[in-house]
């Protein structure tokens, strides 16, 4: 048994942003029942047959982000064009505990499926919309996709060097951080219908998600009146808060190869200069903090000249032995072929693919006592589950199954 | 209407990792209880304060990440102290933690401990590597676990020369706390099923590791690795530039190219309303975009016709935020169907009209300081059991003597670091 074994989920979202959330859900035993259009070959989701591939072959079963967001659901396609095709949905929506989706707001109401309609399929039906401005205000029509989330947010602003144009976030981090909680939406709607038996609209608008991500620097603002638009600012790699010095990405004696390291405090500093073992490390003007921060750009010089003799495993080997926090930038194959605890915590699990095989995919960074996460299936293809989940879970037989099909239903 | 988790009550020892998770709770509707050494918590001293003033009472990163919490203080290293969590843990449901590896056990404080008698306890251990891994026990802060974790490797600049970049906000921290919070929601509701309880080990390195997207999978996948570009997706081959700078000096992205006929045909309405037909390169191509009816990127790469229109579409963009201000650029784009967006600042955001609307500014009143401050509001809008910030940020131990009796202590030397 799982932690979310009695839990189904009808699930409509896709894309990154809702893939993610129900993932997880389903990782930890939720029965996720995946809705696509049979029509556009579930072409919605733009991730389905996009790249990254595994060989040669192209298609809409060939998609390695698609499979690695869709894990351990089931697929279903249905024609909500059609009115059997709403019928059917009405009757999912009946033994589901969960209805998911991350259209743009309004396009649900459209197709007959408005939170009300659906209460009135289930009444304690928990319904959670993730779209990118939520379902009211000004821009609740605005679309959106995550690095429009991020832009709108705060958080593309706040990645960069001091008065530079913002380097952004290189991914989608909204995707992953819209879907994370989204899937926290879905446990706490869940934990209050355990208390109270009621079900409820959960309308998370992902920008506003993401402006939770900037707390402190807002509380600056309101409390302080001190906006991050300023003079110096975003200076994503130095530490205002606490203030820190040296705190920074460093060069080392490889081509485009980096490391981190900061020094918390004095004792940090004492212990820089003991593996450093620099003249510049005894100056007096660093030895405070306050110090350290005064004269915070030539210490970045040296700091980079004594870093650049080393390799970045050297750099961060010698200087956490101290005690100083510092840490190679690690690219894809260093964390994910060569880190132990990745591979203890058996953080890349392989998935067995009807079509691309087997692959690693993503797994999940909290392991359970009694009920741990399961990743061994990959995404489902189009329409692959629709027998079982519309025969054996909703009850149609095999000539109604056959007709349906023959009206394209499916 | 009372919160979602209305009725659990969760004991948090305070740290660095668990302080995101356990204030989600709290929002929520739980009754969180933080556990404080003498003197507060380390994070207190972390800025920015009220007016700049340094204070364990005035710290607004405290602030942020400990709202809907009661704290109490208490020594853990003293049989006294070791007593009153347990007796604050016998009453709860949860107990969420971000100790070193050894710390509790030597104490007789673990969960195999306070478990023990106690089995329909949720105990949710947040470190930066997971309590199974040695690495819990080094000094690791947000900059070295977002570097480690390939998040950094991701963010920064065209050019080369300039280092891979950190995002500010403390975000390591709260990719492990919605983690955290997640795995501990989902525990919970096992229990309601069950009556069993667990522990839960969440690795913050983890969490990031999986918060990588195509940094991750493009490698397990393809065997390639990305590299990091100026305001978009890191990739194997560079991208066509996305970021421009609009007439007021504030940063657009383009967003999704256009590639319907109706795009084109917004984007050269658009142009003669303000003017800029004359002035804006390529509009030869958007016409050509209207009569081909549209183009379809991904099916017809290789024809030149096509890349041209698509490259005149980002040109006609940026033509126009270069001379109209950002925000109206972005609700003029946006209001075309164009999926564009405004890079703004996170103040710019918290003012903006939408989010106001939506009454993402909280007022919470802080008693202690005779004024009323801003809070961001809710992560999601929850009808029947809403979000809400249900008491400000405690001063250090403010409730140990309504919780347990005892006089608070108001005495200093806190732990520094963690």
């Amino acid at each position: 048994m799982q932690a979310l074994s009695h839990v189904t989920i009808c699930d409509l979202s896709g894309q990154l942003a809702g893939a993610g959330a129900t993932r997880y859900l389903a990782a930890l035993g939720a029965r996720v029942i995946r809705v696509e259009d049979p029509v556009r070959q579930g072409a919605w989701d733009i991730v389905r047959g996009s790249p990254p591939y595994v060989d040669d072959r192209r298609g809409m079963e060939l998609g390695g982000g698609f499979n690695n967001h869709n894990v351990e659901k089931l697929g279903v396609t249905l024609n909500l064009r059609l009115e059997s095709g709403r019928d059917l949905l009405r009757r999912l929506i009946a033994v589901s505990d969960v209805v998911t989706e991350n259209f743009a707001a309004g396009v649900m109401t459209k197709l007959g499926f408005s939170y009300d309609e659906m209460r009135s399929i289930r009444p304690d039906i928990i319904y959670v919309s993730n779209s990118g401005f939520g379902h009211s205000g000004p821009y609740a029509n605005f679309k959106t996709f995550g690095p429009v989330v991020q832009a709108v947010c705060g958080l593309t602003f706040g990645v960069g060097l001091p008065d530079a144009p913002p380097a952004g976030w290189g991914f989608s981090y909204m995707d992953h951080m819209g879907a994370n909680l989204m899937a926290a939406a879905v446990l706490a709607a869940l934990a209050h219908r355990n208390r109270s038996g009621e079900g409820q609209w959960v309308d998370m608008s992902c920008t506003e998600a993401g402006l939770g991500l900037t707390g402190p620097d807002l509380l600056d603002y309101t409390v302080n009146g001190r906006p991050l638009r300023r003079p110096g600012m975003p200076d994503s790699n130095h530490s205002d808060n606490p203030p820190m010095a040296p705190h920074g990405i460093f060069p080392t004696d490889e081509e485009d190869r980096w490391v981190a390291l900061a020094c918390r405090d004095d004792v940090d500093w004492v212990a820089f200069g003991t593996v450093c073992r620099a003249s510049w490390a005894d100056d007096a003007r660093f030895d405070t903090l306050a110090g350290r921060l005064e004269a915070q750009a030539e210490l970045d010089r040296l700091v980079s000249e004594w870093t650049s003799k080393h390799s970045r495993h050297q750099v961060a080997d010698m200087l956490l032995a101290a005690g100083v926090p510092a840490a190679p930038v690690a690219m894809s194959e260093d964390r994910i072929e060569r880190d132990a605890d990745n591979a203890a915590w058996g953080l890349f699990p392989t998935v067995d693919h009807p079509v691309i095989g087997d692959v690693r995919v993503d797994g999940i960074p909290a392991h359970f006592s009694q009920t741990d996460w399961r990743i061994e299936r990959g995404a489902p293809l189009l329409g692959e589950h629709n027998r079982e989940v519309f025969c054996e879970l909703l009850g149609l037989t095999n000539e109604e199954f056959t007709t349906l099909q023959e009206e394209g239903v499916f | 209407m009372s919160g979602s988790l209305h009725g659990v009550r969760v004991i948090e020892l305070a740290s660095l990792w668990g302080a995101w998770s356990a204030k989600l709770l709290g929002d929520l509707g739980a009754d969180v209880v933080v556990v404080e050494p003498p003197g507060g918590h380390f994070t207190r001293s972390f800025g920015p304060f009220v007016n700049d003033e340094p204070h364990p009472d005035r710290s607004l990163w405290w602030w942020y990440y400990n709202t809907s919490k009661r704290s109490v203080v208490l020594d853990l290293s003293s049989p006294r102290g070791a007593e009153h969590l347990r007796q604050l843990v016998a009453d709860a449901d949860i107990v969420i933690e971000g100790e070193k590896p050894g710390r509790l056990a030597a104490l007789g404080l673990d969960h195999s401990d306070l478990r023990a008698g106690h089995p329909e306890l949720v105990w949710t251990s947040v470190t930066s590597h997971g309590r199974r891994s040695t690495r819990s026990a080094e000094p690791w802060i947000d900059l070295t676990l977002a570097a480690a974790s390939g998040l950094a490797w991701l963010n920064g600049y065209d050019d080369h020369s300039l280092p891979p970049m950190r995002g500010r906000g403390s975000q390591t921290l709260q990719i492990g706390g919605v983690h955290a919070a997640m795995a501990t929601l989902s525990a919970l509701i096992h229990r309601d099923s069950t009556g069993a309880g667990q522990h839960v080990d969440v690795s913050v390195s983890a969490a990031c590791n999986v918060t990588t997207e195509s940094g991750t999978f493009v490698w397990l996948v393809a065997g390639q690795t990305v590299q990091r570009q100026t305001g978009r997706h890191a990739f194997i081959t560079p991208t066509m530039e996305v970021q421009g700078q609009a007439a007021d000096g504030r940063y657009i992205t383009s967003g999704f190219l256009p590639q319907s006929a109706q795009d084109y045909e917004a984007l050269l309405v658009w142009l003669d309303e303000l003017d800029l037909r004359e002035t804006c390169p390529e509009v030869f191509f958007l016409e050509l975009g209207v009569e081909r009816g549209g183009i379809n990127v991904s099916k017809d790469f290789g024809d030149p016709e096509v890349l041209a229109i698509l490259g005149a579409g980002r040109t006609a963009l940026m033509h126009i935020a270069a001379n109209i201000p950002a925000l109206d650029f972005f609700e003029g784009a946006q209001g075309r169907d164009l999926q564009c967006g405004i890079i703004f600042s996170p103040e710019e955001a918290y003012e903006n009209r939408h989010f106001r609307a939506r009454g993402f500014q909280v007022r919470v009143k802080h008693d202690e300081l005779a004024r009323e401050v801003d809070y961001p509001g809710a992560p999601f809008k929850m009808a029947a059991s809403p979000w809400a910030i249900s008491r400000r940020p405690p001063l250090v131990g403010e409730h140990t003597e309504e919780l347990l009796g005892i006089p608070r202590t108001t005495d200093a030397g806190g732990e520094s670091r963690s």
